[in-house]
Formats: structure tokens, sequence, C-alpha cells
């Protein structure tokens, strides 16, 4: 909501404001930061720019500073005569603004959509999109809404290893929809909304955080029904939920 | 009269009551036959696949030459790895059905392995003969049992729907024929013991390291409180709790958990017993803002790495999530980088505090390593590479392959058209160890219009 008022008035102040006066705001240049690979944001929005102007860099300008956009600022500090270490330091940064343009708004004249400044694609850990980070998500925020974000990693890192071990399928998918697996899919609160939490401790434990000393179970000692599971060698407890082998 | 109306309208209600409920009842078998067809499908499909397998793999052990081997083994990976699936659709999540799917895993990673391989260069062993002659002896025993199932349910017009019932409600007890015939199933495979496999099995299955390889006393749970505490920096009033870790964990470990009491800000770890060293730690909370770059919050990393008392790291990935910093480090030795000995390190970019070390894969597989010398030089490993390959970086590295076995190589980073590959060439025989193709960042989809 908040967003979309910020937007409104941007595009109000887009109409309001002299022209003139908008292209001086338009001389815009870097942030003092060192820009690294991995970054995102208006920084590298600039970086890919203005190395797509000199024609280094040909791919979209998204504002993540993924390979393509390190290959061509590597290019660039090499044709410069520079250091070549893929960062974008003060001096590689003063040599770009010297021999490219960057008009930070390019689209003034139509107000209609405000020149996005945010970044049009997002990191991902290696072998997963955000499809799949979002249906993990969603079993997450499903069977441990309430749990502390320890016990959210923990159930995410549940169904990784279960993707890995050789009891289970393996995919994300098949682990989740296995009939009977996660209780939060037999009842349906797997389709609830996830919350910003939940896809954090999805890509936690993507990255390879596990809480639960590779668990394969997990109960709420309260609610369990099952006498078997009862049955499994115990781990730990993360809030409300007993982990097992 | 209002008599009259008044049952004329009870009338109509009733008879749109029975109509309705007779709609939700239609509509409702309707979607218990599509749930029960579906598992039908499941249930016949592995058993079919099961005969399959067994057949297949009947037919391999006659055949001799490469030619017709390798096609039959893949043949034989593919057929594991469907009926694989077919388990997992199946509703026996509460049955203990784990011995069954481990079998068909053990024969998929054994046929693959067979299959790939140059078997004109190095024929199937004798052992390797003797394992497949085990697993169709045992296939056979499988594909027997579930056809005595599949007859009981063909015969008798047994539901899927019943067995998941049963399970739910938690009375395994129940007679039922569908459950009992998998657990006779699972019993079977069960009685095969890892030994009947032959040494070809050994080394298959991912091995848990156990964190053997660390040396040092145990640690008390004083002392696990000295070394948490080293990582979250949380001054005075604070609640700590400890718990060790269960009977199923195959190592020992201290589960230390520390609150803040003032800003009620929690970060938890777990900490080895054996010299207690950090196995992942977390401290969460909400990154609102920006305020430092990447590189500064790798510089921080670092640092803390180093007051922590890891030697010889090296970072080699850094990513960016919303307002956190995520940097994959790894050991480097004389410029050999030692892959599986990473630590990642989560930063808040904000005031750069450490929130997040996941240290796991470092302590399974570090150890004092003596790296011998490459027997290929660098630029007969590079023509080892597809000639379409613009390298970029070069270096030695150490990595753990297909076989799960630590091989040094040579590592190439380098592009094909628009993409970014590592590339690793076993540095002692020249085969291509490993291609992995890097990652670019995904489109955000909401914004795409």
């Amino acid at each position: 909501m908040f967003k979309k008022k910020v937007l409104l008035k941007f595009c109000i102040l887009l109409f309001i404001v002299p022209l003139s006066f908008v292209n001086t705001n338009e001389a815009h240049a870097f942030s003092k930061q060192v820009i690294q690979r991995g970054a995102v944001g208006e920084d590298v929005i600039e970086l890919q720019s203005r190395l797509k102007h000199i024609g280094f860099f040909t791919g979209k300008i998204d504002g993540v500073f993924g390979w393509k956009t390190y290959w061509a600022l590597r290019n660039f500090q090499y044709e410069f005569g520079m250091p070549i270490d893929g960062l974008a330091g003060a001096a590689t940064k003063a040599k770009l603004v010297k021999v490219t343009k960057y008009n930070s708004n390019p689209k003034v004249a139509t107000p209609k959509k405000p020149a996005a400044k945010k970044p049009a694609a997002a990191n991902t850990p290696n072998g997963y999109s955000q499809n799949d980070i979002r249906l993990m998500a969603n079993a997450v925020h499903g069977e441990s809404r309430g749990e502390p974000y320890t016990g959210q990693v923990a159930v995410a890192a549940v169904i990784l290893n279960r993707v890995n071990s050789a009891s289970f399928p393996n995919t994300i998918s098949g682990v989740i929809f296995e009939p009977g697996a996660f209780t939060a899919v037999a009842d349906g609160q797997i389709w609830l909304t996830p919350n910003e939490n939940s896809k954090k401790a999805v890509v936690d434990a993507i990255n390879g955080w596990d809480p639960t000393g590779e668990a394969l179970y997990y109960f709420n000692p309260d609610t369990a029904t099952s006498g078997w599971i009862w049955g499994r060698p115990q781990i730990k407890r993360i809030g409300k939920h007993i982990f097992c082998k | 009269m209002i008599r009259g109306i008044l049952i004329g309208v009870l009338a109509v209600g009733v008879a749109g009551t029975a109509y309705w409920g007779y709609q939700e009842h239609q509509e409702k078998n309707a979607v218990l036959l599509n749930a029960e067809n579906n598992y039908q499908r499941a249930f016949h499909d592995l058993s079919y696949q099961m005969d399959l397998l067994h057949d297949k793999i009947g037919t391999t052990l006659a055949m001799n030459s490469r030619n017709s081997l390798s096609p039959s083994l893949t043949e034989v990976w593919r057929i594991t790895s469907e009926a694989h699936s077919n388990v997992g659709q199946l509703p026996l999540t509460l049955l203990p059905f784990n011995k069954t799917e481990e079998f068909l895993a053990n024969i998929g990673n054994f046929s693959y392995r067979t299959a790939v391989r140059d078997l004109d260069k190095e024929p199937l062993s004798k052992d390797e003969y003797n394992s497949l002659k085990t697993l169709y002896k045992q296939s056979g025993d499988i594909q027997n049992e579930l056809r005595n199932v599949q007859y009981m349910v063909l015969k008798n017009n047994l539901r899927w729907m019943d067995v998941e019932l049963a399970l739910a409600s938690g009375k395994e007890s129940t007679d039922n024929t569908i459950i009992d015939g998998f657990k006779t199933v699972e019993k079977t495979v069960s009685g095969y013991d890892e030994s009947d496999h032959g040494p070809t099995f050994t080394n298959m299955q991912k091995k848990d390291e156990n964190f053997k390889k660390i040396k040092g006393k145990i640690i008390s749970r004083q002392e696990a409180i000295t070394i948490a505490k080293k990582y979250m920096k949380i001054d005075g009033n604070s609640e700590v709790k400890v718990t060790e870790s269960g009977k199923g964990s195959d190592y020992g470990f201290y589960s230390v958990s520390i609150k803040d009491k003032k800003s009620g800000q929690e970060a938890s770890m777990d900490i080895t017993k054996k010299a207690g060293h950090p196995i992942w730690f977390i401290n969460h909370r909400d990154v609102k803002k920006q305020l430092l770059s990447l590189n500064d919050a790798d510089n921080k990393a670092a640092a803390f790495l180093k007051e922590t008392g890891f030697k010889d790291l090296e970072v080699f990935e850094s990513t960016q999530y919303d307002n956190i910093g995520v940097f994959n480090f790894v050991t480097t030795l004389n410029g050999i980088r030692i892959y599986p000995e990473a630590v990642k390190v989560k930063v808040a970019l904000d005031n750069g505090d450490i929130i997040g070390i996941s240290a796991e894969e470092y302590l399974k597989s570090f150890q004092t390593r003596s790296i011998e010398k490459p027997a290929i030089s660098m630029e007969q490993a590079r023509a080892k590479v597809n000639p379409n390959f613009k390298v970029m970086e070069d270096r030695q590295a150490m990595i753990v392959n297909k076989l799960n076995e630590e091989v040094l190589c040579y590592e190439f980073l380098g592009t094909i058209g628009d993409d970014t590959y590592r590339i690793f060439i076993n540095a002692k025989n020249g085969i291509e160890e490993e291609v992995v193709k890097l990652k670019n960042a995904e489109a955000i989809y909401e914004d795409v219009i």
C-alpha cells in the first residue's frame, strides 16, 4: 500500500516539476561503495548501463551484478589498462564516469511509468528458482507459522535432507506432496500466503544452514497421532518440534 | 392459510436441501474416486516397473559386449528412477517403507555408475557381476511380493483411500491387506544385508562423516557458553539455555541459545562437543536498510572468521539477498582451493553484524592434507576442455567427485556464449570430473508485464 502511495506521489511530482529541474537532477553518479559480484541495487544498474553504453556489456540491465556484468567489467578494466580485479572501486568508477554517459532517468518524458530504478532480477541460490523457493516457503509457512526463525529454517532443512535421502522422492515437489508426509499439505494450509520470514528461512536452508543435525522427520509431541514417529531416534528439539532421524 | 404456505415453503426447503446434499455427495464421490485412481495408477505402475526391472537385470546378466551392456544398464537406471518416483506418490509415508526405496536407489546408483563407464577399458569385474546377480534375485523377491499384493487388491477390490484413512487414524494395527503386504515387502528387503551387495556397494551412499576428522578434547557446557558468546555480541542481561544433542545424532553437540532480555533478540547455535567448533549459528533479525556495500560486508566476514579461529579461508562467492550478504568461503592452500571445506557467513548490510554461520561442510571435510603433485600440466588439462570454452581464470582445486572421492583437479572458469561455467579436469588422469553451469540472476516475474 505504502509503496503505491509513494509511486503515485512520484508520478505527480514528475508532472509538476519542470523538465529543466529534472535534467539537473540527472547528473547522477555512483555512490561511494565498492561494487562487488553478487551485489544488487541502483549502483549496479548504473554500472551495467555505463558498460552497455560503450559496448562491453550486452545483457539486460537488471540491477544484479552477475557473471555477465563481471566479465564485462573485467574486459573494461583490461582495455583501459587498469588492474583486473572485477571490482568496481573508486578508480574504475571514475574512469567509467569519464568515458560514458548515463541518464539515471531515461524516460522522463513518459511519466506514466517512472523509470524503474528497482532491480528487475534477483539472486537465487544455484539450482533453485524463485518458484522453488516460493513452493518451499509455502510448505514452511503452513507447517511452522509461529515457530522461531530457527525452527522454520529447520523445517526447510528437513525438506532438503529428504530430497537428498535415498528413502524419499528426489525433487522438492515430490517430497512436499508425498501423500501423508506433511499435515499442512493434507489440510490445505500450504496454500496460505507465506510471509517474508519463511522465504528467508528457505534461502538459508538452501544455502547450507541445517539446524536439525540432518534430521529426516519431525513432529509436534502435543499433536502427534502416530506411535511410530515416537520410536525414531531423536536428535533435538527446536520450538515445538522434535527432530529425528 | 398461513399453515399451508408454511408447509409449502418448508417442503420446497427440504427438497432443495436434499438436492443440494445429493449434488455435494456426487461431487465428493467424484473427487474421492479421482484421488483413488491416482493411487491405483501409481501402485500398478510400480508393480509393472518391478516386473520390468527384474527382466531387464536378467537380460543384462546374459550380455557380454559393451555395446549392449551400456544401454541395458541405462534402461535399468531409468526404470528404478521411475519406480522410485511412483513409491513417492503412494500414501505410505507413515509406513516404514524406507528400505525398499533405498534398495531402488542402490540399484539406480550401481547401474548408472557401470553404464557410464567405458566398459571396453574396464569391463564388469567379478564382484560387480555377482552384485548384479544378487540384485537380480532380490528384485525377483520384491516382484513376487508386490504381485501378491496386486493380486489381492484386484481380487478384493481394495481401495487405497482406506489405507490412507487407516494410516491417518493411527490405527496401524487394523487388518489391512495392502498395509500388511507392503510390510512384507519391506521385511524382505530389510533381510538383505549391505554385505550381500558386495564391495562395489560401499562408498555408494553418501557417507556420513560424523565430524570424525575433528581432533580435540570434549568441552564442558560452560565452555560451550563461552564460545557461543563470542559469536553473539549480546552484553549484559541475557538468558542462556544449553541442551545436549539427543540419541539420534551421529555426533555430540550442544545447542546454545542466548536471548537478550532487553531487546528480545534471540540467537542460537550448535557447537560440537569435541573441540568446540561451531556447526551453525543463526541470529535472525529484520534488516531494513542497506548502509554497507557487499564489499564492506565481505571484509567484515573475513575478519570475523579470522577472529574466531578459521584459517586460510578465501571468499569465492558473494551474493546479496535483499539487505543481507551471504559469503561462501573455502580453504585455500598454496593457491589450491579446497572446495569441500566451505564456510558460509551471513552479514547484515545495515550495521555489518554477523547474523549467520554454517560450517557443517567444513567440519566434515576438514583435515590436515598433504596434496599430491599433479601428474599432468595445466596446458595438458586445458587441451581437454571444450574448444568453444573461453578460459578466463585457472587454478588448482580439490573437489568431491561423483564417486564421493576427493580429487585434485585443474579448475577453469570461463564462458561459452553468454553463460559462465566452472570446469574441473582431474589433475592425475585428465578426466573431466565436473562441469558446473553458474547461474545468472533470475528475472522477477511480478514486474514482467
